[in-house]
């Protein structure tokens, strides 16, 4: 399940985050909601940045969002030397949060700021899995 | 204040700590005072070891106070603003702040980025092949597709520091360039160009802070120049809610400002930190010089060139064409500033009668977390 040819690693998960790593190697993203003010958070973490509460639950995220910015890069060193040119980015989810993410599935000279995209998933290493955006088709 | 640039951009034959004994020798004796004088003792983490512990033990410093403050860039103009609040309230009277790098030595690309393993958003952060030209570049699209800003725009201020760097014998690009020249170096990361980074040089600088008792007793006033205004912010991602238009200047500068009592039309040279051409544009804005989104149309009339630019800027060539010393030109920003106001500067490029300047040093990534710092530098009178 890759939509791209982009470099994957492992995927260090830790008591914080599990349950999101886990959600996307079955192909679902997962976003922190604060059960007392209702800010949605990310990165995932166990408490709210906005109250401090630690009431917060896992929501199941539509996947869906718009290219905030992005940045084409066209010089790199190492693993990344080999997918260049690719695409970094700040995603705008439907819920509100701006992540950072690649975007994939497109030739890098079309994406466009404003984009809508929708979230792939991508195996990573050891059963786990990425999350990359590609444009929505239609 | 005392202030000390290390003229070498390449320097493979020393090591680290060596670096930061021979600025801080080099800014002491620009003080015209010795290391036993020293009792504040403020690094960053580019000092090797434990940090300053480890750096007062070789440099010699009997310190009861020190600082290791890091915000990347901005650090070293955060210790001058800590040293004079330390020194008012008697805690100290003469502070030392030290800088040294060596990614030139150390084979260091531009598009290398740090990458802290255990950070809580590293995993979130660390598998999109993210670097810092990545980062920058998607501030500099965000500001074109908001704003109209054009790569054009940002090339005058590459222009605007070359034009400066000529100047300099020990500038590690001391070339004049042009807007074309800018636009059709390769692109690093779209739509910044090479010519919009700065440059990777060894190297290192510092400055000594000293009481107001201290400087009379040193009565070189000539040579004196005091912080009138400090401010420092930082602007992180904002539980994801993160706005790349602007940096954390816009929170530093107005306590800097406010309490030199002064306006950005007040400030007559401007050290800014220019990791990238974009970090300039913003930083300019933010600071107040132009109004949000106008920053374009302010570089490219001509604002930034000495010495009769509406604000000169970065007269020693900054970091994009004479030095950014370790990746952070935070200590470099402090020390044209220091010379402007001497009067120190060179004279193709000083501002005459400068009796007011401003430094401003950004750290870290405009597109994830960024510190800010401002100081407003003036005549001691
Ligand atoms: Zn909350």
């Amino acid at each position: 399940m890759s939509a791209s040819d982009l470099p994957t690693r492992a995927i260090v998960a830790t008591v914080e985050t599990q349950d999101f790593w886990d959600a996307t190697a079955e192909g679902r993203f997962l976003l922190r909601r604060c059960n007392t003010c209702e800010a949605v958070i990310w990165y995932p973490r166990s408490h709210c940045p906005i109250c401090m509460s630690t009431d917060v639950s896992w929501i199941d995220a539509a996947g869906t969002g718009v290219v905030y910015s992005f940045s084409i890069t066209r010089a790199a060193s190492g693993t990344w030397k080999g997918a260049l040119p690719y695409v970094l980015a700040l995603v705008e989810l439907d819920e509100g949060p701006r992540i950072l993410t690649n975007i994939v599935g497109i030739d890098v000279d079309d994406v466009r700021i404003g984009m809508a995209v929708k979230v792939v998933f991508e195996d990573a290493i050891e059963g786990s899995a990425l999350y990359r955006f590609a444009p929505v088709t239609t | 204040m005392g202030a000390f640039e290390h003229p070498l951009r390449y320097i493979p034959d020393r090591t680290l700590a060596q670096v930061h004994a021979e600025v801080a020798v080099g800014a002491l004796r620009d003080a015209g005072l010795s290391i036993r004088d020293v009792d504040a003792y403020f690094c960053a983490g580019d000092a090797p070891g434990f940090g300053a512990l480890s750096m007062a033990d070789y440099l010699g410093i009997d310190a009861r106070l020190t600082d290791t403050t890091e915000t990347g860039g901005s650090s070293y103009l955060a210790h001058v603003g800590h040293a004079v609040d330390a020194i008012a309230a008697g805690h100290c009277h003469v502070a030392l702040v030290t800088l040294a790098g060596k990614p030139r030595t150390g084979g260091s690309q531009p598009g290398g980025s740090g990458n802290f393993g255990d950070a809580p958003e590293a995993n979130f952060e660390n598998h999109w092949g993210g670097s810092v030209p990545g980062y920058y570049a998607m501030a500099a699209a965000r500001h074109m597709h908001q704003y109209g800003t054009t790569s054009a725009q940002l090339a005058a201020i590459k222009v605007a520091a070359s034009s400066h760097a000529q100047h300099n014998p020990n500038a590690f690009l001391p070339k004049l360039v042009t807007v074309e020249e800018v636009l059709a170096s390769p692109l690093v990361a779209d739509p910044l160009h090479r010519l919009d980074c700065c440059v990777i040089t060894d190297g290192g600088g510092a400055v000594v802070v000293v009481s107001p008792e201290v400087a009379r007793t040193l009565n070189r006033p000539e040579r004196a120049v005091a912080v009138l205004g400090h401010g420092e912010a930082i602007r992180h991602s904002s539980n994801g809610r993160i706005d790349l238009t602007h940096t954390a200047a816009l929170w530093s500068g107005p306590p800097a400002f406010d309490q030199a009592g002064v306006t950005p039309s007040d400030i007559q040279y401007a050290s800014i930190y220019d990791s990238f051409t974009i970090t300039v544009l913003l930083t300019l804005e933010d600071l107040g010089f132009c109004a949000k989104g106008e920053g374009g149309r302010f570089v490219e009339s001509g604002a930034l060139e000495a010495p009769n630019g509406v604000l000169p800027f970065n007269t020693d060539g900054g970091g994009l064409c004479n030095n950014h010393p370790g990746n952070r030109g935070g200590m470099t920003k402090i020390i044209e500033a220091v010379r402007q106001v001497r009067g120190d500067a060179h004279p193709a490029v000083q501002v005459p009668d400068c009796e007011l300047a401003l430094a401003h040093g950004t750290g870290g990534s405009l597109a994830t977390r960024t510190g800010a710092s401002t100081l407003i530098l003036g005549r001691s009178s």
